[in-house]
């Protein structure tokens, strides 16, 4: 019957916030509408954001953290939670969306960076960070600044899953080879992977990272979710995959179901069926800004 | 050996199948009605209750799921398992289901946004120390029913209750180390098994 200390923002629970996501879909919405869409949908949280990384890469120019307005109109608007985008090294947009109850916020490199050389030292917010990575080193560096989720890069807004395919290979590959090293050989691993040696060593004892793993950019279809989650990633984030689809709602209907019966081949049959086209995608030798680049 | 079905259609299933299989019991994920063929309880996990209502109904395991639980198989919710267990849900989807097997009133993120989640130790009935509670955008506990047992309280509110074989918490025992509530679920399945 007694409480005793009270402790908001422990690595714990908000660790904890990343773990209840698992198994879902995070799906990017730009306006109220679409995230009642996405709930209804049955999407596990949704990202608030002014454009889809494809409008974003189609228009050029700056992208910063949205509209606060249109922030506070998706979180009154759905139930789940709300997550939001933040440029890298921008902690003035971080402290923005934290003061404004945001759920978790995405250190991302879809946005355009503020800063060559910082990422935001996550451990002076009581909000959790996501942040994208392209290798393990690049996601211990997001973990020992405070990260509670990594998800993979991918590329962003190209409805193509191949460089999330690359990542999430390259991150647990690297832990599958950590797992199998010798204490004298993780000092080694520490110094070719840029990244903290009691991080490395964590990692040598779980045989994962130390917090979950998500999948990130480029998933498009039902089957592109399930391949994310047998590769082994946690959960799913869709950014334009859905809305720039010929029929959203269904699609992403479909993609939740993928994602939990991601082993099933005959349940993923049945639900990739008549979903319409969808976005039509960009090969990777099309593009001439790669924002997986972005992040140090 | 009991087999232990944990309900894997989103949230933080793997954290109560890794607390569970410390305690010798099988474990098994549940997606598909068939998947609770022979189970000696159920887990529901903390993760989202619309989301988890949603599969719950496209898979069809809400039907048996719920017949199985009416008819005293032995289930503990947590967090979004509260939500799905309580007879009555405030803040709900207005097409979001539940079983309805605790009388219980419970509102939706009742205690916040993430910034409000937190850990505190409480005292919880039948265990001897304190126990960490973690409490992630949780569910508050509006309304308790005469025939349900409140075994923790916090700031006076109750945060885990029993009924005849329906253990739940608003908070997450399957986040931290400490798998003392996950024994008392287990106490529950052995007795339910002596009395048949």
């Amino acid at each position: 019957m007694t409480s005793t200390s009270s402790n908001s923002g422990s690595m714990r629970v908000n660790r904890g916030l990343a773990e209840m996501l698992k198994g879902g879909v995070i799906m990017d919405v730009v306006t109220p509408g679409q995230a009642k869409i996405a709930e209804d949908a049955g999407a596990c949280a949704v990202m608030a954001l002014e454009r889809v990384p494809a409008d974003i890469r189609r228009d050029g120019g700056v992208a910063r953290m949205s509209d606060v307005e249109m922030i506070e109109g998706i979180q009154a608007s759905v139930s789940i939670p709300v997550m939001a985008k933040v440029r890298i090294g921008h902690f003035v947009e971080a402290q923005i969306l934290q003061s404004l109850g945001v759920d978790f916020i995405d250190e991302s490199e879809v946005l355009t960076p503020a800063d060559e050389a910082h990422h935001i030292d996550k451990f002076n917010f009581t909000v959790p960070f996501v942040c994208g990575a392209t290798n393990l080193g690049e996601a211990l560096r997001r973990i020992s600044e405070g990260a509670c989720m990594i998800r993979s890069k991918g590329e962003a807004g190209t409805g193509n899953i191949v460089e999330a395919v690359r990542h999430l290979r390259s991150i647990i590959g690297d832990i599958r080879r950590i797992t199998q090293a010798d204490s004298a050989e993780l000092f080694d691993w520490a110094k070719k992977l840029q990244a903290p040696l009691p991080l490395v060593q964590e990692v040598a004892e779980l045989g994962w990272l130390p917090v979950p793993m998500f999948c990130a950019g480029g998933i498009a279809t039902p089957a592109d979710a399930a391949l994310a989650m047998q590769l082994g990633a946690e959960a799913v984030f869709v950014g334009s995959g859905i809305f720039k689809s010929d029929d959203p709602a269904p699609r992403a209907r479909a993609i939740v179901e993928a994602t939990t019966h991601f082993r099933d081949a005959s349940i993923l049959a049945k639900v990739s069926r008549g979903l319409g086209a969808p976005m039509t995608g960009i090969a990777m030798d099309e593009i001439n800004q790669r924002y997986a680049e972005r992040g140090w | 050996m009991p087999i232990v079905g944990v309900l894997a259609l989103q949230g933080a299933f793997h954290a109560h199948v890794k607390a569970l299989s410390q305690l010798n019991v099988e474990v098994r994920e549940v997606r598909l009605p068939h998947d609770l063929d022979g189970v000696d309880g159920v887990v529901l996990p903390g993760g989202e209750s619309t989301t988890m209502s949603q599969l719950l109904l496209s898979s069809g395991v809400f039907d048996v799921l719920t017949q199985r639980i009416a008819d005293g198989l032995p289930t503990m919710g947590t967090c979004a398992g509260l939500i799905l267990l309580a007879e009555r849900v405030l803040d709900a989807r207005p097409d979001q289901v539940s079983c309805s097997v605790l009388d219980v009133t419970v509102r939706r993120n009742g205690y916040g946004r993430q910034i409000n989640s937190f850990e505190t130790d409480i005292a919880v009935t039948g265990l001897e120390t304190p126990f960490t509670a973690v409490f992630i955008r949780a569910p508050i506990i509006e309304e308790v029913g005469s025939g349900v047992e409140i075994l923790a309280v916090h700031n006076g509110v109750p945060v885990a209750v029993a009924s005849q074989n329906v253990l739940a918490a608003s908070f997450h025992p399957e986040l931290t180390s400490d798998v003392r509530l996950h024994e008392l679920f287990l106490h529950m399945i052995s007795s339910a098994s002596t009395v048949r």
